[in-house]
């Protein structure tokens, strides 16, 4: 489903290059709950905006159900991102003038629901992530927790094939950051397939599969015993 | 991934409805004190775009205005070019009252007259008498009152009597008190008083009058004339039939001027004398300065138009710019760039509605009518706002446009940005 081949990616400072991704090759099968880690300036981030068409890599194939996606436009990008990706970043990232409701059904807005069927579609994403109750509430009046929940709700409302999370529990508690987790794990138990950034390995071993990553390669790839999560290839 | 392909295209109809769902929320999530300076700002750009150019016009539209309620009326006959007089004027006369929409009209005889104050004293030799030359208008005070109710007019003194055969009123232009201009070649009688006498001459023709009153109308007509009845300025002017130099006509509300016009010509009143519509016979300096003040009026709110401009982009601009962050997740989640564009023009186009029905608001209910019911008071005219709602729309128009214009740039620049350059804030 989405597999990368010889992907590079080159910063450029001055006359210096760094290399962020360093040729990596790997598939992800479909409903995969993948985590990638590694310390600070690893490339696992970089990696990830790879992955989630945020950014152009330097070289390599992004594959996305056999299409390379690479050379895309930026307009097929931004419709690949609103039709088959879901995002959720480290720092939530949802529009302070927007409520809970508003933040879930704008994607599906941008596909042209309309404002009802939009409503209902992200009044259950919202259901799913438990925070239904809070629907009418600004960011501003919802903890890190809560607004991280809503940033989910945003990813899974229009059921993207592939959900991307950079650090999700990385400005959360444990008690929240494993809340977080557990919606993580419910929803790639209903075959959604996830890739995680992060640096926190109790974390990391909640998926099937791991990478481990230092300056820009790839030091293990493992599948973690005992996760909690479900996919085809279990 | 092909069906991917065919949903990746957002309609118009998509990006406008995203974009007036993020352009709503941002205006009714916005600081209140910054929207309602912003709107103030909008509000006082289109008062200037309005009021400025209209107090301009309305200062000659003000002139024109009196002229044509007291002294041209609606229809203007008057003798030709080389003639002295309007030919046939009784018949004329008769004609003027089968005008269909005729109201009123008013017999003017006229010629050119010396006035002279000091005539009664002895003057050392090579000195000049106390005079001044202007025009001499015959009326019949009757007549002329019920036409341009010309008594309110009278600053000292009182109106004419049909009976007053030795006396006049005369236009405060000729006189020091009130033009104190000691220009040279330019002369106004001094120490003026009611129930002083002056020696009128016209030609080789001379008589004595009492002053009985002085005018002060703002129109030329009689503001630079010596008025007198209309069978003194006959006796005076030499003139034996009944021929006069003018004949000015009112017409009921809603009657066009021009088919009045044509119904004269075409009852043969252009055979003896000029039928003219007021705007014809407005004095052409008038008109110029009329122009050069529209000119002048659209040439400051230019620059009021690119004051709001300038505000609508730095608004739009710190804006974006602030919300840089902003605009590269909603770029990363899908949200079509020509959406979030869209939202950005709307958020211009609602502060300039906003300022622009403020705007209006003030103009119709309040300025307008204030400046109706209070002219301002200039030495040559009455001014009045011109404001009519054509215009005020159609420079509504320019100023959303030219708002739309100048919220659209700065937006297109901060989203034009890299994406993720934008998430990342670097």
């Amino acid at each position: 489903m989405l597999e990368i081949k010889n992907l590079k990616k080159i910063f450029k400072s001055g006359d210096e290059e760094i290399i962020a991704v360093n040729n990596l090759s790997f598939a992800v099968p479909e409903g995969q709950f993948l985590t990638v880690t590694g310390r600070s300036g690893s490339g696992k981030s970089t990696l990830l905006y790879q992955l989630g068409l945020l950014d152009v890599p330097t070289s390599g194939e992004v594959i996305i159900d056999g299409v390379d996606v690479v050379g895309l436009s930026e307009k097929e990008r931004t419709g690949l991102r609103l039709n088959d990706l879901g995002y959720i970043f480290q720092d939530y990232a949802i529009l302070p003038s927007l409520s809970a409701l508003e933040n879930t059904m704008l994607p599906l807005l941008m596909q042209g629901f309309d404002t009802k069927k939009a409503q209902a579609k992200a009044r259950k994403a919202l259901e799913r992530v438990g925070l239904l109750d809070r629907e009418g509430n600004l960011p501003s009046e919802l903890s890190g927790g809560q607004q991280q929940r809503v940033s989910i709700a945003r990813a899974i409302v229009h059921d993207p094939k592939i959900i991307f999370a950079d650090e999700p529990t990385a400005n959360l508690d444990s008690e929240t950051s494993e809340q977080v987790m557990k919606v993580f794990l419910e929803l790639n138990k209903e075959g959604q397939t996830i890739v995680m950034v992060t640096h926190e390995t109790d974390y990391a071993q909640m998926a099937h599969r791991t990478i481990a990553m230092a300056d820009g390669n790839i030091m293990s790839d493992t599948l973690n015993k005992g996760h909690h999560g479900n996919h085809k290839n279990d | 991934m092909t069906d991917n392909k065919l949903k990746i295209e957002n309609s118009f109809s998509q990006n406008v409805s995203v974009g007036w769902f993020l352009a709503k929320r941002d205006i009714k999530h916005a600081n209140i004190w910054t929207t309602t300076l912003i709107v103030f700002v909008m509000t006082l750009t289109f008062l200037n775009l309005i009021v400025v150019s209209g107090i301009l016009v309305g200062l000659i539209q003000g002139s024109e205005d009196a002229q044509k309620k007291y002294a041209i009326g609606d229809i203007v006959i008057s003798s030709f070019l080389n003639r002295t007089a309007i030919e046939q004027t009784p018949k004329v006369e008769a004609i003027v009252k089968t005008i269909p929409g005729y109201k009123d009209h008013t017999v003017r005889y006229s010629g050119s007259a010396r006035v002279e104050s000091n005539y009664r004293e002895t003057i050392n030799p090579g000195e000049k008498r106390d005079g001044v030359g202007g025009m001499l208008l015959g009326i019949d005070p009757i007549q002329e009152e019920k036409f341009s109710g010309v008594s309110k007019f009278i600053l000292r003194g009182s109106y004419l009597e049909s009976t007053d055969q030795d006396s006049i009123l005369i236009g405060k232009n000729l006189l020091y008190e009130f033009t104190p201009i000691e220009a040279p070649g330019f002369q106004t009688l001094k120490n003026i008083t009611i129930g002083q006498r002056v020696k009128i001459t016209v030609g080789k023709t001379s008589k004595e009058y009492f002053i009985k009153g002085i005018l002060s109308s703002k129109v030329d007509e009689f503001d630079t004339s010596v008025v007198a009845l209309s069978s003194e300025v006959r006796k005076l002017t030499g003139r034996t039939d009944l021929d006069a130099g003018t004949i000015a006509i009112q017409l009921l509300p809603g009657t066009d001027p021009a088919f009045a016009k044509d119904f004269l010509l075409q009852s043969g009143v252009g055979e003896y004398a000029r039928v003219q519509m007021a705007a014809e016979a407005f004095p052409k300096f008038l008109t110029d300065v009329k122009v050069t003040f529209g000119i002048l009026g659209n040439v400051i709110s230019g620059i009021g138009l690119v004051v709001a401009s300038i505000t609508i982009f730095i608004v739009i601009f710190v804006n974006a710019i602030t919300r840089r962050r902003y605009i590269g997740i909603l770029k990363g989640i899908g949200i079509n760039k020509k959406a979030i564009l869209y939202s950005y023009m709307y958020q211009a186009f609602i502060y300039a509605s906003l300022g622009i029905f403020f705007g209006m608001l003030l103009i119709f209910l309040l300025i307008k009518p204030y400046f109706a019911a209070n002219p301002i008071d200039f030495p040559f005219s009455d001014g009045i706002l011109v404001a009519t709602i054509p215009t005020s729309f159609l420079r509504a128009g320019i100023l959303l446009v030219t708002t739309v214009i100048a919220g659209y740039i700065p937006a297109r620049i901060v989203i034009k940005q890299n994406t993720l350059s934008a998430i990342l804030g670097r």
